[in-house]
């Protein structure tokens, strides 16, 4: 028997397979924040249990937490007092948190492969649906429901009817200046916003291998655009360079049986998926979205669509309300269109690799006139590590804010949002109405598309400023 | 868990495919720490729209929403659910569901009623002819139906969510019942797996 890799992870965490019940799976690190857990915590409390596993459950704040001033006082006291509950839940089960203003305190999906908590072949939950970004490392990780992490919190398990397994294979080479985010965006295209809805994605082939560990993390991040709940890569020894030495990461002789067994994660020769689909590499283009969901985005030298080009009465519906509520009329060049602001941060695209694409394309040049451009570190870490290579020095003499970690821009509840019309160029992953704010226009880019897009002032490459396409 | 056997009563067709939770409750309102009082906050953004399907005489007092394809994508945040019950609604019917949103929905005791695409249309159709026509969504049965019309369709939904909430059991409940086994796999859990004891939550 052939196994796939979803198969070899999922079987290692079943324990128990009850007849006429999903099996349970053991859940091996929970991820918690503030604005999912308070309900779960109350209800934990209210029946009497407590905390099976506190040792594998870590909690930060970072969906409604300050990118300003982030050490003074809150200014939003609902914000506020979900803080408190995380700290006062965290204390009294005995939960580590890394809170506002710690060093290691930054979006729950950052942080997790930061501290090496993330490792291949484990099973990975946060009430989050980007959770599944920790599927980079051959992690079997996706989001849950409030109800979910009260499960979670109660018996360290999870009750899971099997997804099946859809193979995502990218051939060939990305073109050059095209990047993981352009990547994905690409894949969501192709399978549509509900292709992969009862799967789990494993992404394979050489262009996924090519990637690095932060453009691994972004293809698998976006997977629930695709909704597909998990994506997985497997292991090798980018992933191994990666976690060596991390805080959580095993060290001497726990460190080679780690990697003996990690290195058997793979997807066996001659497995079959339940779906495939292979793309081409070479023929993807740096993508922008023009609509109101992830899947609906072209090319930087395309135009917006016109709805009649749509193969369905429904397809053509949905792109004519999403071009009404995106002020956009069909035939326009998406270099012609400009933007009130620029988002660079979140889960998707707030490493440090993301920041110094975009610093590189920002250096030595200014942030067009009237256009309010923002840098939002993924974590505390990514921020320091960032000023110590002096990217702050570069984003501030551009015109960006330099701001402090959280989720931010990308959802809109810590107050950073866009005013009603407003149209913003995000590195983010929801183009969805009103994401960024009531009335918000959202266009999803890549970090290096970002920048060149906060000099141009509309939509644009890096290779657009020197002249050139 | 409240236990659900039967939903019956007046049905809403929001007639739009990918209707996403950020729309089902704006970010806004997660700020919340409370499983209820989501009510006002459904589609807080579309109910501006005097036309806007919630904003209609009979809407009130819904307890079936029809929608389409994709329903629930997006975010994992159960509020989405809380919201819809919130409001009235006891069931969701759609051609298909996020599988988030759906095992929110299973968890929370909202019935998402998976149904055929023409079967969805149909009913679309019967009630923009007879908005007050009650629709009948049982569980035990698996069927939806809206005697008026003469419309009868069966719907998936998976053996044992069926089974939850016609029972209205708590997962947490069940799940205990295999404590013996969990303890017996943590037992067999290897080394290397990371842990964060000893707690640090001293703060800064």
């Amino acid at each position: 028997m052939t196994g796939r890799l979803f198969d070899k992870v999922w079987q290692r965490h079943l324990v128990a397979s009850p007849e006429g019940e999903p099996p349970l799976l053991y859940i091996d690190l929970h991820l918690v924040h503030e604005v999912t857990s308070p309900q779960a915590f109350e209800g934990l409390e209210l029946a009497g249990r407590p905390v099976r596993r506190p040792d594998l459950t870590v909690a930060t704040m970072d969906h409604d937490v300050p990118t300003v001033n982030p050490d003074g006082p809150i200014s939003d006291p609902l914000a506020a007092e979900q803080m408190a509950r995380l700290r006062k839940n965290c204390e009294a089960h005995g939960i580590t948190l890394y809170p506002l203003g710690n060093a290691e305190q930054g979006v729950v999906h950052v942080i997790g492969p930061q501290l090496g908590l993330t490792q291949p072949g484990m099973t990975v939950v946060c009430g989050d649906s980007h959770t599944s970004t920790h599927g980079a490392f051959g992690a079997l990780a996706f989001g849950i429901g409030t109800t979910e992490v009260e499960h979670v919190l109660a018996t360290q398990t999870l009750r899971q009817s099997k997804p099946q397994a859809m193979a995502v294979t990218v051939d060939g080479e990305l073109p050059y200046g095209v990047t993981a985010k352009d990547l994905v965006l690409g894949i969501i295209a192709e399978i549509g916003t509900h292709g992969g809805t009862g799967t789990v994605i494993e992404y394979r082939g050489e262009a996924i291998r090519a990637l690095d560990m932060a453009g691994r993390m972004t293809v698998c991040n976006m997977s629930i655009e695709g909704g597909a709940r998990a994506g997985m890569i497997a292991p090798d020894d980018t992933t191994f360079a990666f976690l060596e030495g991390r805080q959580h990461s095993p060290e001497g002789a726990a460190w080679e049986r780690a990697l003996d067994d990690w290195r058997s994660l793979v997807t066996d020769e001659g497995a079959v998926f339940d779906r495939e689909v292979r793309i081409n590499a070479s023929s993807l283009r740096p993508v922008v979205t023009w609509g109101t969901n992830p899947a609906q985005s072209v090319t930087i030298d395309d135009v917006v669509p016109d709805p009649v080009s749509f193969a369905t009465p429904a397809e053509q519906h949905a792109a004519q309300r999403a071009l009404e509520y995106m002020g956009l009329a069909p035939g326009t060049a998406m270099r012609d269109i400009a933007v009130n602001t620029v988002f660079i941060g979140s889960c998707t695209n707030g490493r440090l690799a993301d920041l110094r694409a975009a610093a590189g394309v920002i250096k030595g040049r200014k942030v067009s006139e009237g256009v309010r451009a923002i840098v939002v570190p993924g974590s505390a870490r990514v921020k320091a590590e960032a000023e110590a290579e002096g990217l702050d020095d570069v984003f501030k003499a551009a015109g960006f804010e330099w701001r402090s970690a959280g989720c931010s821009m990308c959802l809109g509840m810590n107050g950073d949002i866009l005013m009603p019309g407003e149209r913003s160029a995000s590195t983010s992953n929801r183009n969805f109405e009103g994401r960024q704010g009531p009335g918000g226009r959202t266009h999803l880019v890549s970090p290096a598309m970002a920048a060149a897009t906060a000099v141009a002032g509309r939509f644009a490459t890096p290779g657009d400023l020197h002249g050139g396409n | 868990m409240r236990a659900v056997q039967r939903v019956e009563g007046r049905a809403v067709v929001l007639d739009r495919s990918n209707v996403d939770t950020d729309q089902i409750i704006p970010a806004a309102w997660l700020k919340r720490v409370e499983r209820t009082g989501f009510g006002p906050g459904l589609f807080s953004a579309w109910r501006t729209d005097p036309g806007f399907v919630l904003n209609q005489p009979g809407a009130d007092g819904a307890k079936v929403l029809i929608a389409g394809p994709n329903f629930g994508c997006g975010s994992s945040r159960e509020h989405a659910v809380w919201a819809l019950q919130d409001f009235g609604f006891e069931a969701v019917v759609a051609p298909s569901f996020a599988d988030i949103f759906r095992g929110n929905s299973i968890g929370a005791g909202l019935v998402t009623a998976q149904a055929a695409e023409e079967a969805v249309a149909e009913l679309g159709a019967a009630l923009s002819k007879n908005a007050d026509a009650k629709v009948i969504v049982d569980v035990a049965e698996r069927t939806i139906t809206m005697p008026d019309a003469g419309l009868s369709y069966s719907f998936a939904l998976p053996d044992y969510a069926r089974w939850r909430l016609l029972e209205g059991l708590d997962d947490i409940g069940i799940t205990l019942r295999h404590a013996d086994e969990i303890a017996e796999f943590e037992r067999q859990r290897p080394g290397w797996l990371p842990s964060s004891a000893p707690a640090v939550h001293a703060g800064t």
